[in-house]
């Protein structure tokens, strides 16, 4: 049995699997969190009946996306209609699992990982080109086309914001990348007296353009495109769309946190006596304060049923909250637990920036993209490698 | 075993689609089957423990140029072009000389066979570090002035394709 657990297959293969079956519901619970936190932004409450405070309701929204009848525009393009989304899913997936979750748990680690990853992103531009095509509709076709103009530009100021971090970590592979900033004893964000910053800025401005996210959300501009690339897409389909946009906001939201913000490592992960307070004392805090706050909101549910179900969940937060304080748990699930905390608080930053800016016209995020994100991408690759190489031979 | 299934099916792949991509009718059915040929053409990278190339292979080649062919086939007009007939009359002349060309290099290849030797299969070499930091030893240390000349000549593609394409800057 003990050599079972040894084998070098298992974690891959577990990893692999959580990767397939919790993402889906972590994407849930994502566009939840953007349902509440724009609502909030906007002074509504959001969706509030399915379930307590509305916890259910992408569930049930999802429920009702696999029931919906699924159509195909008559003049379409069949096969392709049909593989599209599988691309765009299966590419956004595929860039998971080259992610570090921690220093143990991760499907594999190539030489090439972050590579990997720019790859499946401009892959997973065809399952959009291609869908925007297949459907026969003029919508989707200028939705399609846009998103290729949009995203070919926006892969070149992410791809030059790369080079930046990986000139720090001197190697593509995304545990080294980690390792890196380890041995420098500070995130690649604020190394080289800060002006890290600068690709760290482009990274996240064409990140939000990758992920076809408001404000670059041109693609699939509601107001002049109906719903752009996906117009044709209903039922299960359009929901593999929107599950695969979500992943591959994980992913790349990932890549922003692990080259840019140190990955699974804690805040100042050389200051040894800072391990205990910040290892054990952050979950606590963070799930002990969700529990809290549930317990808080049992009062204020309309009916019984949804008062025990929130004292439910407040009871299990708090749950994770004591197994987090177990040693033989917290060293593994620590960097897991930093790693997620971290990506959240990006993917809030994403949902943020989507209440906060209006959407761009498609000649000024062609302007934004060529003329300026480009220039001073590489402006900053010159700067951080001769800030860089004089800080080596110093 | 693994490995030479994994190179039949890359091999496979990259054949069909090569010779898919010249055979269907619809344009961007062609240019699909051009992106899984070239897929398959990475996929032997990957197995000649090229990973950098296979990376590469992807995101410039699918990921790049292939969603610019798209692009270009969506905007002209397809109709057009799928209408037009594709099988013309000269394939037989086509066949003909492509045909010929074949048996002449099997003639010479059969006369000249003892003297055609293969070079034995080369050993990949583990310098230190990975692929990525051979191919950036040989590319800027060992052949940095004829890599800079090849980029130069990008540039002056470039510069003239903007040229063509703006009667005025």
């Amino acid at each position: 049995m003990s050599e079972w657990f040894s084998q070098p297959w298992l974690i891959p293969l577990i990893v692999g699997a959580c990767i397939l079956l919790l993402s889906p519901l972590a994407v849930a619970f994502t566009v939840l969190l953007e349902r509440k936190v724009l609502a909030d932004m906007q002074a509504r409450l959001g969706p509030m009946r399915v379930g307590p405070q509305g916890l259910l309701q992408t569930i049930a929204d999802a429920v009702k996306l696999l029931m919906k009848e699924d159509t195909v525009p008559a003049e379409a393009n069949r096969i392709l209609f049909r593989l599209s989304p599988v691309v765009t899913f299966f590419t956004a997936a595929t860039a998971l699992t080259v992610i570090p979750f921690s220093g143990r748990f991760q499907v594999t680690d190539t030489n090439v990982a972050l590579l990997v990853i720019t790859a499946m992103s401009s892959v997973g531009i065809l399952g959009i080109i291609l869908g925007g095509w297949s459907s026969n509709s003029h919508y989707s076709l200028l939705g399609g086309l846009r998103s290729g103009a949009q995203l070919i530009s926006y892969e070149v100021a992410l791809g030059l914001s790369l080079v930046c971090g990986v000139m720090m970590a001197n190697t593509l592979s995304m545990q080294g990348i980690v390792q890196a900033q380890m041995e420098r004893g500070v995130w690649f964000a604020f190394d080289n007296f800060g002006l890290m910053l600068i690709p760290t800025m482009i990274f996240l401005i064409a990140s939000v353009a990758e992920t076809n996210r408001a404000p670059f959300d041109l693609p699939e501009a509601e107001s002049e495109l109906v719903a752009g690339f996906h117009t044709e897409y209903s039922g299960f389909r359009w929901g593999v769309y929107m599950l695969s946009e979500y992943i591959s906001m994980f992913a790349i939201g990932s890549v922003l946190v692990t080259l840019f913000f140190g990955g699974w490592l804690r805040p100042f992960p050389n200051v040894a006596w800072l391990e205990i307070p910040f290892n054990y004392g952050a979950p606590v805090v963070i799930f002990g304060g969700f529990g809290l706050l549930c317990f808080y909101l049992t009062r204020k549910q309309p009916i019984r049923g949804y008062a025990l179900g929130l004292a439910g969940v407040g009871a299990l937060l708090w749950v994770a909250a004591l197994v987090f304080l177990i040693p033989a748990f917290n060293r593994e699930a620590a960097p897991v637990f930093w790693w997620a905390l971290k990506l959240v608080t990006v993917l809030y930053l994403f949902i943020w920036l989507r209440g906060t800016f209006p959407r761009y016209r498609y000649d000024q995020l062609m302007n934004v993209g060529w003329k300026v994100l480009i220039p001073t991408a590489l402006g900053a690759i010159l700067l951080n490698a001769v800030v860089g190489m004089a800080r080596a031979a110093r | 075993m693994t490995e030479t299934v994994f190179f039949y099916c890359f091999a496979a792949l990259a054949v069909a689609g090569a010779i898919l991509t010249v055979t269907m009718r619809n344009a961007v059915h062609c240019a699909i089957s051009l992106i899984a040929s070239l897929g398959g053409v990475a996929g032997l990278y990957l197995m000649l423990h090229a990973e950098f190339l296979f990376a590469v292979q992807i995101v410039l080649y699918i990921g790049g140029i292939m969603v610019l062919f798209l692009f270009v086939i969506m905007l002209v007009n397809l109709e057009a072009a799928a209408r037009e007939r594709q099988f013309h009359r000269s394939w037989v002349g086509g066949l003909l000389c492509a045909g010929g060309t074949g048996a002449m290099l099997a003639w010479f290849w059969l006369r000249g066979a003892g003297t055609l030797r293969l070079p034995p299969a080369v050993q990949p070499t583990p310098r230190e570090g990975g692929n990525v930091e051979s191919l950036a030893m040989v590319l800027f240390r060992d052949y940095l002035v004829p890599f800079e000349l090849a980029s130069l000549l990008l540039l002056v593609a470039i510069v003239g394709g903007v040229m063509m394409a703006k009667k005025r800057i």
